[in-house]
């Protein structure tokens, strides 16, 4: 089956868990929310217009529970409000807590680099149960890596000059990518 | 030379060796490395330093000689030719980038381009109408009468690039292209190799810049002299 490109690459990066995806989503969708009101497709869209291809855009199920959950805990409030020729879209707007939570998360500084990084685990404890060797583990994550790039690299080619969040995230997963494969380099020199 | 030849392929290389001697000190930069490129095939080179990336670019564009081992370019082995023969068979066959442009520069950009064309025996008219071309892919046709002195390091780098293409090799041997270049640069650079091996250029292409080599068909990694991966995008 042939996926299109987009699609391929958002597969490809890295995917968090569940979990994960949901409490970062609460903060995109919290952020959005903080311009303007918007309805549960509008505020996807909002975010791949912004970001482009690479990425992970939650898909329009997610935002609703996301959005269901952020009403059940307070930091959002929503209205149906009715349209003439479809159905009536309910439209999502800030709390005053929603507000402080928004402000909250501004204001913290950012998780840096991956500690518990789900690669390295295996690297380490995956040889010492007999169940792989490092160096067919290292070079087939490499291999993995150069993957991404490549098809990074395509987007980026095809991304227009003037999508530039879109540019500079990829361009920042580029650089991740690069230091992975350095760290992956360091990783074979120690171990192997 | 014993045996058959090996089916021919652009480039092959057997148990290659190269050992530096200094001061009674035997440093192995290469340690027995076969590699084999195929006609039209662009293959990235990377590894850390000292894993005898650059070592092994220069032995196979005859800038040094190989220890031990074989090294076939088009069916026909080269690794025992007398420096003379080497810089023909580089003339015909063989473009080389070094990291630093090392342009002439006593001549214009144009006539840097050219003279590589003409002393393979092209006509001066085709030589010229490659040069344009070349020049004009690189963005640098306003360049041409100017003197190397006068353009950036990144210009530079993309007159090296045009140079080397000059004369059609069927071998081009890339030492970090990019190396010096902002990412504007670079993305010409790339742009200009993803092309010419459209065309059904064969490359060869050490680099430390993951980015760069993921344009390639396949991958080697070196690792203290020897390959330690070999991959192809599938």
């Amino acid at each position: 089956m042939a996926l299109t490109l987009e699609a391929r690459i958002v597969t490809h990066l890295r995917q968090p868990r569940v979990l994960e995806v949901t409490s970062i989503v609460r903060q995109h969708l919290l952020a959005l929310l903080a311009k303007e009101p918007a309805h549960g497709y509008e505020l996807k869209l909002a975010l791949e217009q912004t970001f482009g291809a690479a990425y992970p855009s939650p898909n329009i199920g997610q935002i609703y529970v996301t959005l269901k959950r952020l009403e059940a805990d307070g930091l959002v409030r929503s209205q149906d409000v009715a349209q003439t020729t479809r159905p009536n879209k309910r439209v999502y707007e800030l709390t005053e807590d929603g507000r402080d939570a928004v402000a909250a998360w501004v204001d913290e500084p950012s998780d840096g680099p991956r500690v518990r990084d789900d690669f390295f685990t295996k690297l380490i404890l995956a040889p010492r149960a007999g169940l792989a060797d490092q160096m067919e583990l290292i070079n087939k994550q490499r291999h993995h890596y150069y993957r991404l790039m490549r098809g990074l690299n395509e987007v980026q080619e095809s991304a227009g000059r003037h999508d530039t969040a879109a540019r500079l995230l990829i361009e920042g997963n580029l650089l991740h990518l690069q230091a992975d494969l350095d760290w992956l380099e360091r990783c074979q020199e120690e171990l192997v | 030379m014993t045996g058959a030849a090996p089916v021919p392929v652009m480039l092959r290389t057997r148990k290659l060796v190269k050992e530096y001697r200094a001061g009674g000190l035997c440093v192995e930069a290469l340690r027995g490395v076969d590699i084999e490129l195929a006609f039209g095939e662009f293959v990235a080179v990377m590894g850390p330093s000292g894993s005898g990336k650059s070592t092994l670019l220069h032995v196979l564009g005859g800038l040094v000689q190989a220890t031990s081992g074989e090294i076939w370019l088009r069916g026909q082995r080269v690794d025992g030719l007398s420096k003379r023969d080497w810089a023909i068979q580089r003339r015909r066959h063989i473009g080389y980038v070094f990291q630093s442009a090392n342009l002439l520069s006593t001549m214009t950009v144009a006539d840097n381009v050219e003279l590589p064309a003409i002393l393979s025996g092209v006509s001066a008219r085709q030589a010229r109408q490659r040069r344009e071309e070349l020049l004009d892919d690189l963005g640098l046709t306003d360049k041409a009468r100017v003197a190397p002195a006068r353009l950036s390091g990144g210009e530079q780098q993309r007159v090296a690039l045009a140079r080397a293409l000059a004369h059609h090799p069927s071998l081009l041997l890339a030492d970090e292209p990019t190396g010096n270049l902002d990412s504007a640069n670079t993305r010409d650079v790339l742009r200009l190799l993803r092309r010419t091996h459209a065309e059904g250029q064969a490359i060869l292409l050490v680099t430390h810049d993951a980015r760069v080599a993921s344009n390639a068909d396949r991958v080697i990694n070196l690792y203290d002299g020897m390959v330690a991966d070999d991959w192809s995008f599938g």
